[in-house]
């Protein structure tokens, strides 16, 4: 038998990422719809001698082109091959949920409808009749929780049941005044024995709901001189009902009144409880005046605890790669393999696996703001405020986002309809720091102030990005992007404990998503240095070196020279070449050609900044001595004011290679992400040079 | 006749009309927000430049200037 075609449905917030899930336990492939990158989750498997695929689609409120996700939604339901519908439905709001489901029901697919969240409905003191609800709908209900995985393999029972027999048409019935003329109409159609595909009732809804395909179709029908004066009447009728103009308002009228009917016939509602809590912290979070400082508290928290909590584990882990890369020398030697594997291998993937810590910990508070509801609340207080440098308080969603990672920020802008608001948030996500620059930012805080101030200035590098790119903003919406605003409209789902599986697989995916660059990616991209900065080589240098170093009398003349051998071999490498080169352009705001390239070579992957800068300071350090880290040698190497004019650059520069492609996919043109290019280093140089020429004044 | 964004924190209405172009109107009517429903006005945010309502079961967030679009008669 074929493979059976499942597409998930349901409202944003109602659990659906939860449900497939537990349906799919591990076996769960994340990838992207063709065309768009709109994030498309399937699972396949086998039940009951039936290969059997899930399609989890974009939640949607209804079935039209608000944004792209819906839009993504319309059209597979419309248009892809699938055999079946799970509507999931969030049982503690059927209501608005149902709307939904009159929409699907008009599809006119096989269909299986998924009451979700009934631990929770239970909790609230919600019940619901599913057998009066399904004679209603003409469906089959079924209780289900996501969370406590019960009613999942009833669930997966009644599906592949239904599959096996014959559709039956579904039970969607309107007001009499619609009725009656859907009644009088098809009586015509009949009359005329019109020869159709569809069945009269479908022809002559489509025909009332203004469907432009089925009016096109009709029109060339010689029936259409006489149906069109019936039709006329018929809408004529229904306005006057209805008392507007507008025909998709008479259906979404007719369409809640249904689900309205529905909920009165089969939902008994005892006690509200958890409508209570969700008030009650609602009291507190959005309140007009502590909300906000209540959020810059929870985002300061959220640093401090990656930055803090964060070291314990990096210091372990940092300790871990120095033994294993003394360990590696030991076994294939001082020379060209052992230096190979040490200095370009272990050190460069070593420097990125040590801030994995950091990186958990605020995908991990990203992911609890996103579960728990927080978010959209978020939005609400802060729109007033993004609103006037030409934002949109969703805005905020894909800019915390881009705390995170750039890629998936770039992705979440997708939920800003107006292409406009969406371009000028895609502009500026590059300015909020992502985590693969935290490592430099940490690197130099360390390195360049007290300890006990690290945590402020790295919450004080985070705050200036954020507040730059908001004037940037300004400056696109007044003279880039001009336009009209998006509407802000948007719900506040219900507060909820955050699902620790789903969490715990947000995290996960992202935490193998960072290892697996820095194993593949940035493994060759160290080695790519490493040869770099090592050839090619100039015997003639080294045996003069070599000379003096003998004739040194003292231990520190030879650590001197030997230091100076390795500089000069280094200026003189590929690496060197490079860096030289370039060197003039960024000059004026204080690199050294070891900055340059350190800055280059994060075009690749922001990562990269700091394994080069490990390969770069730890060679022209005496190794024998070298206890000391990476840290101690910027401190002798680089300036104060240097350091700052670096990371003020790399606060500001292009995003990495992945983001750039996502950035380009996302705005949907080459032409946006030579604007990014320009944009970005534009300002990045112009503030590295002021905070250079400033911090020298110190 | 008053528009929603005239409304404070704490009181209730029904609404009478929605100016509106087609997408908007589609979507405050899934969030069920049409002629006829009640409302209350749950929060509001500084300078009421977004404001929190409760529809039936369901918490929308608006902006000041899609509030002015929504027809409302207090209750």
């Amino acid at each position: 038998m074929n493979e059976l075609i499942i597409a998930l449905v349901g409202q944003p917030n109602v659990g659906k990422s939860m449900l497939i899930n537990s349906i799919a336990d591990a076996r769960l492939k994340v990838g992207n719809f063709s065309g768009v990158t709109v994030e498309k989750a399937e699972v396949r498997f086998m039940t009951q001698d039936r290969s059997i695929k899930i399609v989890d689609l974009p939640g949607t409120y209804s079935l039209n082109d608000y944004t792209q996700d819906e839009r993504v939604t319309k059209d597979f339901l419309e248009n892809e091959p699938y055999d079946l519908i799970i509507n999931v439905v969030d049982a503690t709001n059927l209501e608005r949920n149902l709307y939904l489901t009159t929409q699907l029901l008009e599809l006119d697919k096989k269909m299986i409808v998924a009451l979700n969240m009934m631990d929770e409905a239970q909790k609230e003191g919600i019940s619901i009749d599913h057998e009066q609800l399904s004679s209603i709908l003409g469906v089959p209900c079924v209780k289900v929780s996501a969370a406590t995985k019960k009613g999942i393999g009833k669930l997966l029972n009644r599906t592949i049941d239904i599959s096996n027999f014959p559709h039956e048409k579904s039970k969607l019935i309107y007001s009499d005044v619609v009725e009656e003329e859907v009644e009088k109409l098809s009586f015509f159609l009949k009359q005329k024995r019109y020869k159709t595909e569809f069945a009269y009732r479908d022809v002559v809804l489509k025909l009332l709901q203004n469907d432009p395909k089925m009016y096109q179709k009709m029109h060339e029908e010689p029936i259409w001189l006489e149906l069109s004066p019936l039709l006329k009447e018929a809408l004529e009728h229904l306005y006057l009902h209805h008392e507007t103009k507008d025909v998709s308002e008479v259906f979404a009228e007719e369409r809640a009144s249904f689900a309205k009917g529905a909920v009165t016939e089969t939902v008994t509602c005892k006690k509200s409880v958890s409508k209570n809590i969700t008030e009650k912290i609602d009291a507190l979070l959005i309140h007009k005046f502590f909300g906000i400082p209540i959020f810059i508290f929870l985002m300061w928290g959220l640093f401090q605890l990656t930055f803090e909590l964060g070291s314990i584990p990096m210091d372990w882990i940092d300790a871990f790669f120095s033994a294993l890369g003394n360990y590696a020398k030991t076994i294939f030697g001082e020379g060209q393999l052992g230096s190979l594997i040490a200095d370009g291998a272990i050190s460069g993937v070593g420097a990125v696996v040590m801030f994995l810590p950091n990186i958990v910990i605020l995908f991990f508070g990203i992911a609890l703001l996103e579960t728990t509801g927080y978010m959209a609340r978020v939005a609400f207080l802060l729109d007033g405020f993004f609103h006037r440098f030409g934002l949109h308080g969703k805005s905020f969603i894909p800019l915390v986002t881009g705390f995170g990672c750039s890629v998936p920020a770039y992705m979440s802008a997708r939920t800003l309809k107006n292409d406009k608001d969406r371009l000028i948030t895609l502009f500026i996500i590059g300015f909020m720091s992502c985590g693969a620059k935290l490592p430099v930012y940490v690197l130099f805080a360390g390195a360049f102030f007290a300890g006990s101030n690290a945590g402020n200035v790295l919450f004080l590098i985070y705050i200036a990005g954020a507040f730059i790119g908001l004037i940037a903003a300004k400056f696109l919406k007044l003279f880039v992007f001009k336009g009209v605003d998006e509407p802000f409209v948007m719900e506040m789902p219900k507060y909820r404990l955050p699902s620790v599986r789903l969490i715990w697989h947000t995290v996960v995916t992202k935490a193998t998503m960072y290892l697996k660059k820095a194993g593949t990616f940035i493994l060759g991209a160290s080695l790519l240095v490493w040869f770099a900065s090592n050839y090619p080589k100039y015997p003639s240098i080294e045996e003069s070196f070599s000379q003096k170093i003998e004739l040194a009398s003292s231990d520190e003349e030879k650590t001197t020279l030997s230091n100076e051998k390795a500089q000069v071999l280094l200026e003189k490498s590929f690496l060197g070449m490079l860096g030289k080169s370039t060197d003039v352009l960024f000059q004026p705001i204080g690199f050294d050609w070891k900055m340059t390239v350190a800055l280059e070579s994060g075009l690749a992957a922001k990562e990269v900044v700091v394994s080069t800068l490990g390969v770069l300071y730890a060679l022209g350090s005496d190794v024998d001595e070298g206890n000391e880290g990476l840290i101690s040698e910027l401190q002798k190497q680089i300036s104060f004011a240097s350091s700052v004019s670096f990371i003020i650059f790399v606060m500001f520069y292009l995003p990495c290679m992945a983001a750039s492609i996502v950035f380009m996919k996302e705005s949907g043109s080459y032409k946006y992400l030579a604007y990014l290019f320009v944009f970005t280093t534009v300002i990045a140089w112009g503030l590295a040079f002021i905070g250079y020429r400033v911090a020298l004044l110190f | 006749m008053i528009t929603l964004s005239e409304m404070n924190a704490g009181e209730k209405a029904i609404v009478t009309g929605i100016e509106a172009d087609g997408e908007l109107k589609q979507r405050l009517f899934s969030f069920g927000l049409r002629r006829g429903s009640q409302l209350k006005i749950k929060a509001t945010s500084i300078a009421k430049s977004t404001m929190e309502i409760e529809v039936g079961s369901t918490l929308i967030a608006l902006r000041y200037e899609e509030a002015k679009r929504i027809g409302v008669q207090r209750a």
